[in-house]
């Protein structure tokens, strides 16, 4: 070749003026990651942060741990617990089947239903959930009694209203009304997320319409409807402290009952209702997790990992590090 | 085949005047075609020229404004009431697509669903067959599709051949009169055409109803009894491939087809 030096670059050959060329083959050099000082620094930063705050938390009489302790399982709390549990529990149960139906509303070709659908979402998406149960609260006064018959024609039953609308009833009425508003958005957005070409299919192979939507389309449309229903569920089980509006002792009810007689016991009471209410998240998160893993059967060729498996993955990556460490 | 399960009464279709309209452009401009029964006929054409939509409208995916779809003499989305054709109700049109199986370019395979359930799930939902009786016919159909050790897996664990087969099978686990296909290689890799194709001509010498919309005209001469070439929603000639294909009698024919091959 008639280039002139320098010019032309060999893949083959290290130039001949590299001093410290390599020896061996460049395939049997062993790359040296990166150091990355900015990254350790930072780390550090934080855990001395974390370190400061956590100490804090433990030795700052502010908090009195003794008393946390003293309330942590008390009878009046988990009886609380036990309230929130239960109007959580009926309130998401319900709120989910009239999201679905509120979502098939809107989805539905009849301009009634849609405007209806609509209207419902707009309204109880308007009102602080606090004046919804208020108003529940005082429905009472308002409706003395409730009856079962034809509209505007004769009743066959008759309920007497304060009998039937009890604290409880309130609560899940009132939680159910503004979840089932938030959920039908999360329900259509899930049925929407469904590829067209399922509902085609479903169609050209002739299946019923209620198998076409409960077997085919929204099994897919879950998966999509999970992550939002359950950030909603997270938001529920908190908006269950407002029905202590409603005279009813939840566990932050319960708390905040015991903190009027025990006034110097407020903070930990907090710290109580606090740790409980993490605990509850974290369960719904867990459960998530797998209601999610669940629903990405056939969506991703392999599912993601628990997090057992993530950590067997760690502990062997690591292992198989160590070793290639110790070979060089 | 061998099995009693996969016999097959081939179906006769006819299409009679056929207008349909999406808004205010007309896709199908009168289209008359008659398909006897056992015959293998392949629709060609330029895109836009209607033929998806006439493959979509003999099942009643798309309804015709004008016009109606029979097959075996039965009406298909209507019903004759004096001079009228009256729609059917949703649930009728459901039960008449038994007998009209379809296949898609993109396969549609439900994906949360295995292989199997795939296959055997219309019979179970529409109550030709208990969930036992379904998974045996669904097990036949996937042996004879060449797929029998993948009963357990997803679709998108499969490739886009398989996926397709499965997709066949999932069609004749209705015993169908008429199988529909829209372009159904058309969203495969060109090396995995060939085995779609294979259980397409298995299909074809077993002596089922098929109708195929496709753009792979070597396939259409050597399988096809009746080739239609249709341009601007109407039919502009139709015959048996040595015509069609080899002496178009049409320029529209002749342009398209130097385009084609």
């Amino acid at each position: 070749m008639s280039e002139p030096p320098g010019a032309a670059v060999s893949l083959t050959e290290a130039p001949p003026s590299a001093t410290d060329a390599p020896s061996k083959p460049l395939a049997a050099q062993r790359v040296l990651p990166l150091r990355r000082p900015g990254r350790w620094i930072a780390t550090a930063v934080v855990l001395v942060l974390a370190a400061q705050f956590v100490h804090g938390l433990v030795t700052n009489p502010f908090y009195q741990w003794d008393r946390f302790g003293y309330w942590f399982l008390r009878p009046t709390i988990l009886d609380g617990l036990l309230v929130t549990l239960e109007v959580t529990a009926y309130s998401a149960v319900l709120g989910l089947l009239g999201g679905i139906l509120l979502a098939l509303a809107r989805l539905s070709k009849s301009p009634v239903l849609r405007a209806v659908s609509w209207i419902y979402i707009w309204t109880f998406r308007s009102i602080p959930l606090i004046v919804i149960l208020l108003f529940l609260y005082n429905f009472s006064a308002l409706y003395q009694t409730l009856s079962v018959g034809v509209p505007f024609g004769p009743a066959f039953f008759t309920f007497d209203e304060s009998r039937l609308a009890t604290d409880i009833v309130v609560a899940v009425v009132g939680l159910s009304l503004n979840q089932a508003a938030y959920a039908a958005e999360a329900v259509r957005g899930g049925i929407l997320s469904v590829d067209q070409g399922q509902h085609e299919a479903a169609a050209a192979l002739g299946l019923p319409k209620g198998y076409q939507f409960r077997k085919v389309v929204f099994p897919q449309a879950l998966r999509s409807i999970t992550p939002n229903y359950v950030n909603q569920l997270i938001d529920l089980v908190k908006a269950t402290s407002l029905v202590f509006y409603v005279s009813l002792l939840d566990l932050f009810g319960a708390a905040q009952t015991m903190g009027a007689t025990y006034p110097g016991d407020i903070v930990p009471l907090l710290l109580v209702v606090t740790v409980w209410y993490l605990i509850l998240t974290t369960v719904v998160s867990v459960v998530q997790f797998y209601v999610e893993r669940y629903f990405a059967r056939g969506a991703t060729r392999t599912l993601p990992p628990t997090p057992l498996q993530k950590l067997r993955t760690a502990v062997s990556d690591l292992r198989d590090r160590v070793r290639r460490e110790a070979a060089v | 085949m061998s099995t009693e399960t996969l016999q097959i009464v081939p179906a006769a279709v006819e299409v009679h005047d056929v207008h349909k309209w999406y808004g205010s452009h007309r896709v199908l401009d009168g289209v008359d075609l008659t398909v006897r029964a056992g015959e293998v006929t392949v629709i060609l054409g330029p895109s836009g020229s209607g033929k998806s939509t006439l493959l979509r409208v003999v099942n009643h995916l798309e309804k015709p404004e004008i016009g109606y779809v029979s097959v075996n003499g039965e009406l298909i989305g209507v019903r004759k009431q004096g001079d009228h054709l009256k729609e059917l109700s949703e649930r009728a049109i459901l039960a008449q697509r038994s007998n009209i199986g379809f296949v898609f370019q993109n396969f549609n395979l439900f994906p949360h669903l295995t292989v199997l359930e795939n296959v055997a799930a219309a019979p179970v939902a529409t109550g030709k067959l208990d969930r036992d009786e379904a998974h045996k016919l669904a097990r036949e159909l996937l042996d004879r599709v060449g797929l029998a050790d993948k009963e357990t897996a997803y679709p998108r664990q499969l490739s886009g051949g398989q996926q397709q087969r499965v997709a066949i099978a999932r069609a004749l686990a209705l015993r169908p009169g008429v199988i529909l296909f829209d372009e159904p290689t058309s969203a495969l890799d060109p090396e995995l055409v060939g085995e779609v194709l294979a259980v397409i001509k298995d299909l074809a010498k077993s002596g089922t109803t098929l109708v195929i919309v496709t753009h792979e005209i070597g396939f259409a001469r050597e399988i096809a009894d009746r080739v239609v070439f249709i341009d601007g929603g109407k039919i502009v000639e139709q015959g048996p491939p040595s015509e069609v294909l080899d002496k178009p009698r049409h320029e529209r024919t002749r342009d398209f087809l130097s385009k084609v091959l």
